[in-house]
């Protein structure tokens, strides 16, 4: 049992360890969609949407510092990540009883 | 590939929400069968990996990037009923708290990356068992390639349903592009499948996929 508990906890680590240093140097370039949708011409199209978050584009906006607002956001979803999937698992089980 | 909000027209949106939620409500029947108490905290481990992984975007060629996806590898190592929940929890977030893909077309988004990528990836890695013996390393890569492909030609679909572009002027470069991503997602695919092999020999208990959570 503790085995079990060692590993989720190591994969974790990984998955906190990438948002926190890697994350920050990650490349800025345009990915497949926004770069088809450049030539396309209809990259204007894009709009914020209907929300307004304090995250966006996995920056903390109070945060200045390129690499620790990218690090601190990356943590932050990583985390809330797991909360949710961890959630919705429970939500699962708890239905099945 | 996170379609953001303004790109989709309302019957597009529509269409993918319904068979998004339609997808999530199957994906978690199973859940309910195949899921135990032990599994929970690796679904989320797995789903916060995926999420972290996401943020490192790679250069593939002039002026483009892309990043892994990550339903393949959760399709090798959970099923895909509980690899599209772990995906859709992965959106959901990137797009609540992060604004990466519209809320609107979330649906889209879910479609794409939780519905047809997982498929895509079971039906590779099945299929690949009977091509290439042993530990599958091909297949697992092909699973990975394919997966973020699939989500691609479906994303294109999209657009072009909405009257964006022409078929052919969306999907050709989006399909090029996307292949070559798809050889980075193919290779992080096999290395993190190795790892998650290496978890299972040493007893630690994830969710066994070999016997239960196959049944699409």
């Amino acid at each position: 049992m503790k085995m079990i508990k060692k590993v989720w906890v190591y994969i974790l680590l990984a998955a906190l360890i990438i948002a926190a240093l890697l994350s920050p140097f990650a490349s800025s370039l345009p990915d497949g969609l926004e770069r088809v949708s450049q030539k396309l011409n209809i990259e204007e199209k894009a709009d914020q949407g209907i929300i307004s978050s304090p995250f966006s584009d996995y920056r903390i906006s109070f945060i200045q510092n390129d690499y620790f607002s990218t690090a601190f956001a990356g943590i932050l979803g990583t985390l809330a990540v797991f909360a949710f999937s961890y959630g919705i698992g429970r939500m699962i089980i708890q239905v099945k009883k | 590939m996170h379609i953001p909000d303004g790109f989709l027209d309302p019957k597009t949106l529509i269409v993918t929400a319904a068979a998004s939620a339609y997808a999530l409500k199957k994906d978690a029947d199973s859940a309910k069968k195949i899921m135990e108490e032990k599994d929970i905290p690796f679904l989320g481990v797995l789903s916060a990996f995926v999420f972290a992984a996401q943020m490192v975007n790679f250069p593939v060629m002039a002026g483009t990037s892309g990043h892994f996806l990550g339903a393949a590898m959760l399709t090798y190592a959970v099923g895909p009923q509980l690899a599209g929940l772990a995906m859709a929890s992965v959106l959901i977030l990137q797009c609540l708290l992060f604004q990466d893909g519209g809320l609107l077309a979330l649906g889209a988004n879910i479609f794409n990356m939780a519905v047809v990528a997982p498929v895509t990836a079971f039906f590779m890695l099945k299929f690949s068992k009977k091509w290439f013996s042993g530990k599958n390393f091909a297949g697992i890569f092909l699973a990975g390639w394919a997966s973020v492909v699939a989500a691609s030609i479906f994303c294109s679909g999209e657009l072009f349903l909405s009257g964006l572009a022409g078929l052919k002027e969306v999907m050709i470069p989006m399909v090029v592009i996307h292949s070559l991503i798809g050889i980075g997602e193919g290779l992080i695919t096999v290395a993190v499948c190795s790892f998650v092999d290496r978890v299972r020999n040493i007893k630690a208990d994830g969710i066994d996929n070999s016997e239960k959570g196959m049944t699409a």
